[in-house]
């Protein structure tokens, strides 16, 4: 897929050759380098010196787990393909197009990333609940109350995982420049016809990359899905809120529950291989 | 060689940076810490315990880490330390016996109730324990794996009313906040939670909520560094002003 768009080719920088010599390291930056990556690693291989192995089948297969790990998959792909199909022009309208405001825009878009979760998960509580702005009008008018349903759980996880794709195909459209697009305009196409022929299959990597991240996002979502959608077993419980309600009792089975997320966690990353992982992207 | 020598460096750095930490945290020499673990619902009437006994305690700074009770028992549990803790329900202090962690035996000190509270306009009109189960009533309540939600359950199977829950939260103080921030028509709260909300909540009386009560059991842990003043504050605690507090905030006595 990769090789087959062109203009990328170009701007990809080329992976470094087999056996080529490694700028060295300074010994000063090695020290703390090492203990960033203990600060990482140890936390998770503490999580798997806690779990007893013998219970683990019956932990990870018992219907608490089953039933959040369903849900959890289910609305985390919901909200991915929610942010595609909304996140995703966002991306294109923020790239290519000059207004004022723009900076602001683009600086609100880069919000879900910086507010804790729950400040989100509030944020859309008020604005959604049954006495909100929005929410009030949907109940009356519709009889729509999202609050306690999944939709309200694909909506946090929306709300907060999005700007990962929206950052990732906006910088891509960047860095890709207008050129290409010019070369087509000038050769007759519509601004519809550039965008599916040429626009789209240069976004074709940052898009697999910003997916997969979105999802990975919307997979760990706690703070603003219990604060907004509430906590349910098949209903809103997700794993993330399936781990933390099963710590206040059970701890193992909690461990069991959150050594499955890193399971799914590390196979996202690793499989799917998000460029924007590998710092090459 | 080189290795040893990164190594050593890196242990160098840790040691200079947890002897900062724990530096700070064992503060100046003539104030003492005393840190109580205790339930989420009795944030407000231990606060105000707490105060009291620091004044007649000069030098004596109490903390507390107001949590589930089932959380706390389980961070007890794992060794996060602490000078007393004060449960919700006599299930988490067995918990923490079995495990060893107490350093005294556990007494009651306080009891409480559930009651049902909506929002102060009571959208769904509810009356009794039983309209709750009306489908078109949301009602959130504590998860059955916390005190609250366990009571809640036993409240349940003493009215035979089977309630459909639309979020099971846990901790009491979610279900509080919902029916404060009126999105949800009920809530299950134990009434001094309901007490300590004022005017933002109605409460609805109901009958099968007398048969259920919690009894809220206080007790020494081992891992207290200081022993005698852990004692001093569950005394404190059961002692007559304790009592007068407990009952202001609407616990009943034991």
């Amino acid at each position: 897929m990769r090789g087959s768009a062109p203009p990328l080719g170009r701007l990809v920088p080329r992976r470094a050759r087999e056996g080529e010599r490694p700028v060295g390291v300074p010994l000063p930056l090695r020290l703390p380098a090492l203990l960033a990556l203990a600060l990482i690693v140890l936390p998770v291989l503490g999580l798997f010196a806690r779990v007893d192995p013998a219970r683990l089948p019956t932990l990870l297969t018992g219907p608490a787990a089953l039933t959040a790990l369903g849900l959890s998959v289910r609305t985390a792909l919901a909200a991915t393909l929610l942010a595609l199909l909304l996140g995703g022009p966002l991306a294109v309208v923020l790239a290519r197009s000059r207004f004022p405001g723009l900076r602001f825009v683009r600086g609100c878009v880069l919000l879900p990333l910086v507010l804790p979760p729950v400040v989100g998960g509030l944020a859309l509580l008020y604005l959604l609940g049954r006495t909100g702005p929005l929410g009030g009008p949907l109940r009356d008018w519709f009889g729509l109350s999202l609050p306690y349903t999944t939709a309200a759980v694909v909506l946090a996880q929306t709300f907060v995982a999005m700007p990962f794709l929206v950052v990732s195909l906006e910088g891509a459209l960047r860095a890709a420049g207008t050129e290409y697009e010019r070369v087509s305009a000038t050769l007759g196409a519509g601004p519809w016809l550039t965008f599916r022929r040429v626009t789209l299959p240069m976004l074709l990597p940052a898009l697999g990359s910003g997916l997969v991240l979105t999802f990975a996002r919307a997979l760990g979502e706690f703070g603003a899905t219990i604060t907004f959608a509430g906590s349910l077993r098949g209903t809103t419980r997700t794993l993330p809120l399936a781990i933390y309600t099963e710590a206040q009792a059970d701890v193992d089975a909690a461990v069991a529950m959150s050594l499955l997320l890193v399971a799914i966690a590390l196979l996202v990353i690793l499989v799917a291989r998000p460029k924007a992982v590998e710092g090459r992207g | 060689m080189n290795h040893a020598r990164r190594g050593g460096g890196a242990v160098a750095v840790l040691t200079v940076l947890l002897s900062l930490v724990t530096g700070c945290g064992a503060g100046g020499s003539g104030q003492r810490t005393l840190t109580v673990l205790a339930a989420a619902s009795l944030t407000e009437s231990f606060r105000a315990i707490g105060d009291e006994f620091s004044r007649n305690n000069p030098g004596i700074d109490v903390r507390f880490n107001f949590q589930g009770s089932s959380l706390l028992a389980e961070q007890i549990r794992q060794g996060s330390g602490g000078d007393v803790f004060a449960s919700a329900n006599e299930e988490m202090m067995t918990k923490v016996r079995r495990a060893d962690a107490l350093a005294g035996q556990p007494r009651p000190f306080a009891t409480n109730r559930l009651t049902v509270v909506v929002p102060p306009d009571n959208p769904a009109g509810v009356e009794s324990f039983a309209d709750l189960a009306d489908p078109d009533t949301s009602v959130v309540v504590c998860a059955p794996r916390v005190p609250c939600g366990s009571a809640t359950e036993r409240v349940e199977s003493a009215s035979g009313v089977e309630l459909s829950p639309v979020s099971e939260e846990n901790d009491v103080k979610d279900v509080l906040h919902k029916v404060v921030a009126g999105e949800a028509d009920a809530g299950l709260v134990y009434v001094t939670d309901a007490e300590s909300a004022g005017d933002e909540v109605e409460v609805v009386d109901f009958p099968a909520a007398d048969e259920v009560t919690n009894e809220y059991p206080i007790a020494e842990l081992a891992a207290s560094e200081h022993p005698e003043l852990a004692e001093r504050f569950v005394e404190f605690v059961r002692g007559e002003r304790g009592r007068e507090i407990l009952d202001e905030y609407g616990f009943g006595a034991p």
